[in-house]
């Protein structure tokens, strides 16, 4: 524009690289200032919520703003000093403020999380509250010998404050000591580890099928004439497009009892009529109908990757002499990777927060863990289901990235 | 994919198998939503081919459940057909409302998630936008975090939405507000990758030429860009809406009896006492979604012509 | 787009509800459809006030939600009595002073008039339910006698459908497993007594089905999926009856215990509440109500009320729980117990259910 020795400069005179600067800033302004009305909404409708949710797993003041008294004396007295009588003293005057909050069976509830069968503890307790006398150690012993128990004082001391672990103990089956420890619950009770390694057990498993049966037809649609392979992508699609709780209901007819499936094998003679199958209700329901669900997001990608393969490497590879089978493992399968991967991982992120078939068509032993999370929650135990909900939304995030890092988000593709 | 001359037999008899399998496959996709339609119009109350209606006798087939999808839940199913009736109908029987119900709360989450999700979109598809790949990634994130969290975390939030600043301002429990709200942020995604693809097709240089000839920035965006980006956002639209029209999850945990959808209205049903009622309802809902994949297919390859993409 | 805005506006001025002046939460099905016909539609008669019925798996577990997330939209609900004890003790349902209910036609008070326990300091007991078993009598001609028989294979193959909870089937699987029914409790507090109704119900686990909704069990026993279901007796009867279904009651190891309405603390419509359980809850709506539904009633007076079904020709009595024949091997079931179990063995039933 000008001669070169000069700084270079815009028509107006002003430095040519401040004024680039400024423009990409204000580029940088624009572009941010399009996306951040849907950030701050996706903020509010949705990270708000879900860490408000979480924080429940941490924070449960039921006990604690109910035993004020008995907190001090936590407070003044170390873990595994053994109750005196200022701590049933302070016991008493807290059963009864919960029996004038009317609160004995919120703060009750909350110790029955980690001691089952103390709750009405609290509620006859706070009931006869007012008629206790020094010494109260005696009086509230006379009343019910179970106070003595060390196991109750320690939950109580785990309760006073409103901050706690004990959630994520639960869900992790396990339970304090009486002298503060920790250890596993009976092996009877153990059930969230054990819950969790199913649902990803279960999750890998219909992961895998959908795999096997989402590769020979991706690579029937990549390979057969566009015309034709968009008609038959048709096949594909709409089941993407059908509502999932019609499937599921298409899936219960097929499958139950008195099912269309087992209609025609009793009238081929393959079964008899008292020995139909039952395919749904439980496990098996969950994997074949979620199998069907979750098909099409693994075809989608599978397809997309081999529609670029070039059928010129196969060929070279035939005619350099290797067999149909080799030519497949060495110069096609790895060219699918990146489709694999993508498929696979979304699939495995989906079917692991899978809730409404397992809950449709899971019976006793198809449900995940999202059916639990549901379980506590209707059971008002809310700590517990934010604290599961927490280890799940880990899992899935932790997936998330994966899928980030190797397959890229913007890759995402629908249809 | 034809085979080649040089197949041994071995490899004739694999492209026969493979072909067989992929049929299976095919079958496997698509027979449980066909089998639902002629189920629904069943004679009987029974979930399975009667010998009447494998006969192909008219008398095994009726549109029974289809009547019964107008008269559950009416005042008086049983007087005459006239005026009044079908204003019975419309006011009062279940299914009605659930579908008027759909159709509200769908029709508005899709607003909300397509007018956020294109500008967005085309934010996140300029190259100067900063934390490109972290906003992407938590914009994206409603399509991944397991429903019932969401939905769990919404049940709390909405109990007190003020929370967040410390004062209260009623609910949104059991309200129409609160459910578009839900849904608008799950079809959200959608949005976004729908338009984002388009856009990645967008040549620049069409809405830097209308600049230098003196278009502002919304003449541009509404003479120029949305044209060619429209039928993106079409599809993407239409993804927000059926992901509402068929969500149950949050509608479970945050709508009270007043917003009942049919999805919802189908989980009763599915789990209490599946009547051929509910097939009825899923042969409409496969018929709409057959008219909304075409759609999204036109669009699609409508989307290719005008950008001059061909089909590969 | 402004069509289709308009459109949609009309749509929703439509759709806004007519409000309802009191609304009830109830258990579904026949049982609502009772609760309709004997409290709902006379009230609405005379008063010409709307009541609204709405329908829950069991009304306790959204009212408790209700309650606590500040976000009650029902006026009565219909609880257990371990529910009704357990949300009194947590402060979670309006008290109910008995004054306020109707004294019986020849003055008795209801505080007498009602059954012994079934006034509580927040909620009125309507009726007696009990969880049976019935079975289909078209695959066991020689039905199944006693509780015993529900969970032998052997004896009576075919599918089996119980509850998805704790709560009931533990008790009939002790009952099954020959601990008489005045033992049962006692022998549940123990672990080695819970061990013991776990194995019971390992005996039928792998052939059972697990219902949640009152209105399931006795579709699965029409739709031929069960032959042998627990339920409640009244959903049996009214599909037996009503629908002449060929089931059969088995009341052999019943678990009764009575039904109640409560008002749920932040109910919209508080003394509309109150007026409409007054009403519902008197001598004549209880006794009208088994002309629906086989549940007995839970004032004195309404027993001798209690005539035939609404066909016309059916007696009621040897159909309800409570009649001397019925309750030669039962079980009261202890809200004691269950409120402070509850959590406990349902984690435990949880874990159970869910391994293989």
């Amino acid at each position: 524009m000008t001669d070169t020795t000069a700084p270079l400069t815009t028509a107006d005179g002003r430095p040519l690289k401040a004024a680039l600067a400024a423009a990409q800033s204000r580029a940088r302004r624009k572009a941010f200032f399009l996306v951040a009305p849907l950030l701050l909404f996706v903020v509010v409708t949705f990270i708000i919520p879900i860490g408000q949710m979480l924080q429940r797993s941490v924070y449960h003041d039921g006990f604690s703003k109910e035993a004020l008294n008995l907190a001090a004396w936590f407070d003044a007295n170390p873990e595994g000093t053994a109750p005196d009588e200022a701590a049933f003293a302070a016991l008493a005057a807290d059963l009864r403020q919960m029996k004038d909050n009317k609160s004995a069976g919120e703060a009750g509830t909350r110790i029955n999380y980690t001691v089952p069968g103390t709750r009405s503890l609290f509620t006859s307790s706070a009931r006869g509250a007012d008629k206790l006398e020094p010494p109260f150690k005696e009086a509230l012993l006379a009343q019910d010998k179970k106070w003595g128990d060390p196991l109750i004082w320690s939950a109580m001391r785990a309760a006073s404050s409103p901050w706690t672990s004990d959630f994520y103990l639960i869900a992790t089956d396990r339970a304090r000591t009486a002298d503060g420890g920790i250890e596993q619950v009976p092996e009877k009770e153990r059930i969230y580890i054990w819950l969790f390694a199913k649902t990803f057990v279960l999750s890998a498993l219909i992961t895998g099928i959908c795999l096997l049966l989402a590769f020979p037809i991706a690579h029937l649609l990549a390979t057969l004439p566009m015309a034709r392979a968009n008609l038959l992508m048709i096949l594909v699609l709409l089941p993407f497009w059908t509502s999932l709780l019609v499937r599921t209901t298409s899936w219960i007819v097929l499958l139950q009892g008195q099912g269309v499936v087992n209609n025609i094998l009793v009238s081929l003679g393959l079964v008899s009529d008292d020995g139909r199958i039952t395919m749904i209700y439980n496990q098996t329901g969950t994997i074949i109908v979620m199998t069907h669900i979750l098909l099409p997001f693994m075809v989608l990608p599978l397809y997309s990757v081999m529609r670029t393969i070039k059928p010129s490497y196969a060929r070279a590879a035939r005619s350099l002499g290797a067999t149909s089978w080799t030519t497949f493992r060495r110069i096609y399968l790895p060219q699918t990777l990146p489709g694999i991967g993508a498929g696979a991982l979304l699939v495995f992120i989906l079917a692991v927060g899978y809730y409404i078939t397992p809950a449709l068509v899971g019976g006793a032993d198809g449900q995940l863990i999202s059916n639990l999370i549901q379980f506590h929650m209707s059971k008002s135990n809310w700590s517990l289901a934010a604290a599961l909900s927490g280890m799940l939304l880990l899992g899935v995030l932790l997936l998330y990235w994966l899928y980030d890092r190797l397959v890229g988000i913007d890759k995402l593709k629908l249809g | 994919m034809a085979l080649p001359v040089y197949a041994d037999p071995l490899e004739r008899a694999w492209y026969y198998a493979y072909h067989v399998i992929c049929t299976a496959i095919f079958i496997f996709l698509i027979a449980p939503i066909l089998i639902v339609m002629p189920l629904s119009f069943n004679a009987e109350p029974y979930f399975t081919f009667t010998q009447k209606m494998l006969t192909f006798d008219p008398e095994g087939y009726s549109m029974r459940w289809y009547d019964l999808l107008l008269t559950f839940g009416m005042v008086a199913p049983d007087a005459a057909r006239d005026g009044s009736w079908w204003a019975d109908v419309w006011q009062n029987a279940t299914w009605v409302k659930a579908a008027k119900n759909s159709i509200i709360i769908g029709f508005w989450s899709t607003i909300v998630a397509t007018v956020l999700g294109t500008l967005a979109a085309l934010g996140l598809s300029r190259s100067e936008m900063p934390f490109r790949r972290i906003i992407m990634a938590v914009l994206i994130s409603p399509m991944i975090v397991p429903i019932i969290i969401i939905a769990t975390g919404l049940f709390f939030f909405y109990s007190n939405p003020c929370s967040i600043i410390g004062t209260e301002c009623g609910r949104l429990t059991s309200t129409y507000t609160g459910v578009v709200l839900a849904h608008a942020t799950l079809g959200i995604p959608f949005v976004i990758i729908t338009v984002t693809a388009t856009l990645i097709g967008f040549d620049q240089s069409l809405s830097r030429a209308a600049a230098s000839l003196g278009a502002s920035p919304s003449r541009t965006f509404f003479k120029v860009v949305l044209p060619l980006i429209l039928p993106g956002v079409i599809s993407g639209a239409l993804f927000a809406f059926v992901t509402s029209f068929d969500e149950v999850v949050a509608v479970l945990f945050i709508a009270g009896p007043e917003q009942q959808t049919i999805p919802r209205q189908m989980w009763n049903g599915i789990r209490e006492a599946i009547s051929p009622a509910i097939l009825s309802v899923a042969t409409i809902l496969v018929i709409i979604s057959i008219a909304l994949l075409a759609t999204v297919e036109l669009l699609r390859r409508r989307s290719e012509r005008i950008r001059g993409v061909t089909p590969q | 787009m402004k069509k289709l805005l308009a459109v949609s506006t009309a749509l929703t001025a439509i759709a806004a509800p007519a409000l309802a002046d009191v609304t009830v939460m109830s258990w579904g099905g026949s049982y609502a459809t009772s609760q309709v016909e004997a409290y709902i539609k006379p009230y609405t008669a005379e008063t010409g006030v709307k009541v609204n019925m709405v329908d829950a798996d069991n009304p306790a577990t959204p009212v408790k939600a209700m309650v606590e997330a500040n976000n009650v939209t029902v006026d009565i609900a219909d609880v257990e009595y371990a529910d009704a004890i357990r949300l009194c003790d947590e402060g979670m349902l309006e008290e109910i002073d008995p004054a306020m209910l109707p004294p019986a036609p020849d003055g008795t008070p209801a505080t007498e008039d009602f059954l012994p326990g079934a006034l509580t300091d927040c909620a009125v007991s309507t009726i007696v339910f009990s969880t049976v078993f019935a079975y289909d009598t078209s695959k066991f001609p020689e039905g199944p006698k006693s509780i015993a028989d529900f969970f032998d294979l052997e004896k009576f193959p075919g599918k089996r459908a119980m509850r998805k909870g704790a709560k009931a089937n533990l008790e009939m699987a002790l009952m099954a497993d020959g601990v008489p029914a005045a033992d049962v409790y006692a022998t549940l507090e123990t672990p080695e007594g819970v061990d013991r109704a776990f194995a019971t119900l390992d005996k039928i686990k792998k052939d059972t089905i697990w219902w949640e909704a009152g209105a399931q069990p006795p579709q699965l026993l029409a739709d031929g999926e069960v032959a042998m279901t627990t339920a409640y007796n009244g959903r049996i009867f009214a599909a037996a009856v009503t629908e002449g279904k060929p089931f059969a009651v088995v009341w052999d190891g019943q678990v009764y215990e009575y039904d109640l309405f409560v008002i749920p603390k932040g109910a919209p419509n508080l003394e509309e509440a109150k007026k409409f359980l007054a009403f519902a809850t008197d001598t004549q709506r209880l006794a009208d109500q088994a002309k629906w539904i086989s549940y007995g009633p839970a004032r004195k007076s309404s027993g001798a009320l209690v005539g035939l079904f609404m066909d016309g020709k059916t007696e009621m009595g040897p159909h309800m729980p409570t009649s001397a024949e019925n309750l030669t091997n039962a079980l009261p079931s202890s809200y004691e117990f269950w409120v402070d179990r509850d959590s406990e063995l349902n984690e435990r039933f949880n874990a159970w259910l869910a391994a293989n």
